[in-house]
C-alpha cells in the first residue's frame, strides 16, 4: 500500500505528527552533519557512523514505541538515541569524550545508553545487539511488561551468525522482539548484491517462520505505517517480525571511508529524488501544511544543535580519577 | 575405641544445584537457561529437579546455539533479570565469548556506569578424561585476563555452594568455572541454611604448612592436598592454598604465605603460556622477591593441544607426582 492512500485510513496521521516527525528526523540530519564538521575539526575522533539519509527510519519506526518498550542497535547510533529523546548536548558530549557525555566520555560514539530512555545501546560489534536485543525482549516477557524491544541491524550485521541463532529462539519462544533491518545498500564497502545470497532481506526470518515486510524507509509515512502494523504484530504475542527499512546512507559507511565504491550519480540520485526530509516536506505541504513553520522548525533545532555543539566543546574531559572507575558494580 | 561422627557429605553436583534453587527461591527474577538444563536435568545432572521446582519459565532448555544464548542472557540482564547461562561446557563458551567479554564484561565501563550486567556464565571447564582436545581445555586465564569480569573456580562443596551463591547475588557478570571430574566427589557439607556465602576475592588456605606455598584452584587443589599428604612423610611441611577467585585475585593471602615459607609453586591444568601460573609467578616476583629463596615454578599442563591415547593425555596433564617433584625442585633449587 502506498503512503499515498494512507490519507483516509485510520493510521493516518494528523499534521501535528507530521510536523513533529520533520523537527525529529531534521534534529538528526543537522545533528549529524554537525558531527561530521566537529570530526573534520579533530574535536571527535575514531569511529563515527553517520545516520544521515536514514533519518525516516527511526522516526518512523518510534512512533509505535510505548513506554515500556526497549530499543537497541549497532554503532550507527546517534539517530537512534535522539529518536530515544537522549540530549543533544549529551550525544555530542560523548563524541567529543568529554565528561558531559552519556557514558562521561568513557564509551564513544557506538557507546551510549540511557536505562531512563530504555535506550540499551549503541554496539560495536557487528550483529551482536541481535541476541542481546532478543534477551531484553525474553525480560519483557518474564515480567509480563507489555512491553517489546526494537532491535536494529542493519544489512550488514544481517549476516551474522548470531542473528539467525537469536531469530531461532525468538520464534520459538515467541518473544516479543521486532527486527529492524536497516539496509542501507552497503555492509561497509560491499554491495547488497555482492554480500547477500537474498538480497530480500524482509526474508531473513523465514527459515524460523518469522514473518517480515520490506518498506520504503526513505518514506516517513512508510515507515510510520508499516512499524505501527509490526509492532502491533509483536505486541499481540504472536512473536518477532522482522521489518526490512530499504534506505541509503549519503555520507561513507564512518568518517574514514570516502565511500569510493558507489557512483556519485547514485548518490546524487538518491539525494536529488529520495531524499527523506524532502519526501516529508512535499507531503506536509500537500496536506496544506505551513512552509514557514517548517522554517521556524529549522530555526530552532538549528539553535539547539548550537546549543549541544556548545556543550560538547565546553564540557570538560572526564577527571582522570575515571580510568579506573566503572569496572566492576 | 571412640567412633567419631562422620560429618555429613554431599557431592560438588548437589552443592551447586542447592546454591541454584536457594538463589531462585530468593529471587524470583534468578533464572537458568542452558542446553539440557531443564528436561534432561542437566547435560551433568547438575539442575537436577530444578524444572519440576522452578517451572519452564525459569529453567530454559536452549537450542545448541552458545553465541545466541550467551547474548540472551546478557540482554536479559541489561533487562533486569539474573540470569544464570550454563554451557555444557567451557569449551563451547568460546563460540560465545564476544558476548561474554565485549558485552557482558565492558558495557559498564562502555556507559560510565549505567548499564551493569547481573549474570553468571557456570559450566565445566578444564581436562576431563579422554575426550581429546576440543572437549579438554582450561579457560581461567583466558577469562581471568579480562577486566570487569570476575572469575571464580571452585574446589569442593563448600566453595561450590558458597562461590556460585555469591556470584548469583554479584551485580558483576561472573565467570563460574567447574570441573566435570569434581561434579561426582562428596565433600564435606557446607552449613546449612541459606545465608551461607563465601566471599568472591577471597582465597582459602586447606592446610597450613611452613616450607613451601602451593597455590592452585578446582581440581588441582585436590591434586595439592594429595602431594602434600605424600611429601609429609618426607619431612616437608607444605601450604596449600586454594584461591577460588582468579579475579580479583587475594594476592594478600598469597603474599603472606610466600613471606612464611619462601618458595612457591602454581598449579594449574591449564596450558602454561600466558597461564595463571604466569600471572601469580610475575605477582610474587614484583611484589615478594626479597622473600623468595628460590624462582617461583609453575605446575601446567603440557604446552600441546589434549591428546586423546590414554599413556598421553596421562603425560599432558599434571597430577600429583608432578606436584611432589615440582616441590621438591623449588626446595633443593634454594
Amino acid at each position: 500500500m502506498s503512503s499515498k492512500n494512507l490519507k483516509n485510513s485510520p493510521l493516518s496521521p494528523s499534521l501535528e505528527n507530521l510536523y513533529k516527525a520533520y523537527e525529529s528526523m531534521y534534529l538528526i540530519r543537522r545533528f549529524e552533519e554537525k558531527a561530521g564538521q566537529l570530526y573534520g575539526m579533530g574535536f571527535i575522533a575514531g569511529f563515527c557512523h553517520l545516520y544521515i539519509g536514514q533519518e525516516a527510519v527511526v522516526i518512523g519506526l518510534q512512533q509505535a514505541v510505548t513506554t515500556n518498550d526497549s530499543i537497541i542497535t549497532s554503532y550507527r547510533d546517534h539517530g537512534h538515541m535522539l529518536a530515544c529523546d537522549m540530549s543533544p548536548g549529551g550525544v555530542m558530549a560523548e563524541l567529543t569524550g568529554r565528561s558531559g557525555g552519556y557514558s562521561k566520555g568513557k564509551g564513544g560514539s557506538m557507546h551510549m545508553f540511557s536505562r531512563e530512555k530504555k535506550f540499551y545501546g549503541g554496539h560495536g560489534i557487528v550483529g551482536a545487539q541481535v541476541p542481546i536485543g532478543t534477551g531484553l525482549a525474553l525480560a519483557h516477557q518474564y515480567k509480563n511488561d507489555n512491553g517489546i524491544c526494537f532491535t536494529y541491524m542493519g544489512d550488514g550485521g544481517s549476516n551474522q551468525g548470531q542473528m539467525f541463532e537469536a531469530f531461532n529462539m525468538a520464534a520459538l519462544w515467541k518473544l516479543p522482539v521486532l527486527y529492524i533491518i536497516e539496509n542501507n545498500l552497503y555492509a561497509m564497502g560491499t554491495s547488497l548484491d555482492r554480500h547477500a545470497a537474498v538480497t530480500d532481506l524482509s526474508t531473513r526470518g523465514s527459515a524460523q517462520g518469522i514473518p517480515g515486510k520490506s518498506v520504503d524507509g526513505m518514506d516517513y509515512l512508510a515507515m510510520r505505517e508499516a512499524a505501527l502494523e509490526a509492532a502491533s504484530y509483536v505486541r499481540s504475542g504472536k512473536g518477532p517480525f522482522v521489518l526490512e527499512a530499504k534506505t541509503y546512507r549519503y555520507r561513507g559507511h564512518s568518517m574514514s571511508d570516502p565511500a569510493k565504491y558507489r557512483s556519485k550519480e547514485e548518490v546524487e540520485d538518491i539525494k536529488s529524488h529520495h531524499d527523506p526530509l524532502s519526501i516529508l516536506e512535499a507531503e506536509i505541504l500537500r496536506q496544506g501544511g505551513d512552509k514557514d513553520h517548517l522554517e521556524s522548525i529549522t530555526k530552532d533545532v538549528k539553535k539547539k544543535i548550537d546549543a549541544a555543539v556548545e556543550f560538547a566543546k565546553e564540557s570538560p574531559e572526564p577527571s582522570e580519577s575515571e580510568l579506573f572507575t566503572d569496572i566492576l558494580v | 575405641m571412640t567412633v567419631e561422627k562422620m560429618p555429613e557429605t554431599i557431592t560438588v553436583r548437589e552443592a551447586l544445584r542447592d546454591a541454584m534453587a536457594e538463589e531462585m527461591r530468593q529471587n524470583p527474577n534468578v533464572f537458568l537457561m542452558g542446553e539440557e538444563v531443564a528436561e534432561y536435568q542437566g547435560a551433568y545432572k547438575v539442575s537436577q529437579g530444578l524444572l519440576e521446582e522452578f517451572g519452564s519459565k525459569r529453567v530454559i532448555d536452549t537450542p545448541i546455539t552458545e553465541a545466541g544464548f550467551a547474548g540472551v542472557g546478557v540482554g536479559a540482564a541489561f533487562g533486569g533479570l539474573s540470569p544464570i547461562v550454563e554451557f555444557m561446557t567451557f569449551n563451547f563458551s568460546m563460540q560465545a565469548i564476544d558476548q561474554i567479554i565485549n558485552s557482558a564484561a565492558k558495557t559498564l565501563y562502555m556507559s560510565g556506569g549505567q548499564m551493569g550486567c547481573p549474570i553468571v556464565f557456570r559450566g565445566p571447564n578444564g581436562s576431563a578424561a579422554r575426550v581429546g582436545a576440543q572437549h579438554s581445555q582450561c579457560f581461567a586465564s583466558w577469562y581471568a585476563h579480562c577486566p570487569g569480569l570476575k572469575v571464580v573456580s571452585p574446589y569442593n562443596a563448600i566453595d561450590a555452594k558458597g562461590l556460585l551463591k555469591a556470584a548469583i547475588r554479584d551485580p558483576n557478570p561472573v565467570v563460574f568455572l567447574e570441573n566435570e571430574l569434581l561434579y561426582g566427589q562428596r565433600f564435606e557439607a557446607p552449613p546449612s541454611g541459606s545465608d551461607f556465602i563465601l566471599p568472591i576475592g577471597k582465597a582459602h588456605i586447606e592446610r597450613p604448612g611452613k616450607d613451601v606455598t602451593l597455590v592452585g584452584f578446582s581440581i588441582m587443589v585436590g591434586y595439592a592436598l594429595e602431594a602434600a599428604e605424600e611429601l609429609a612423610k618426607e619431612g616437608i611441611d607444605v601450604e596449600v592454598i586454594n584461591l577460588r577467585s582468579l579475579r580479583p585475585l587475594d594476592l594478600e593471602t598469597i603474599f603472606e604465605s610466600v613471606r612464611k615459607t619462601n618458595h612457591c609453586v602454581t598449579l594449574e591444568e591449564g596450558f602454561p603460556y600466558a597461564g595463571i601460573g604466569s600471572e601469580l609467578s610475575a605477582q610474587i616476583m614484583e611484589h615478594m622477591f626479597d622473600f623468595l629463596d628460590a624462582p617461583v615454578l609453575r605446575v601446567t599442563a603440557k604446552d600441546v593441544p589434549l591428546p586423546y591415547a590414554a599413556n598421553l593425555e596421562r603425560l599432558a596433564i599434571p597430577r600429583s607426582p608432578e606436584i611432589v617433584q615440582a616441590v621438591k625442585n623449588v626446595l633443593y633449587n634454594a
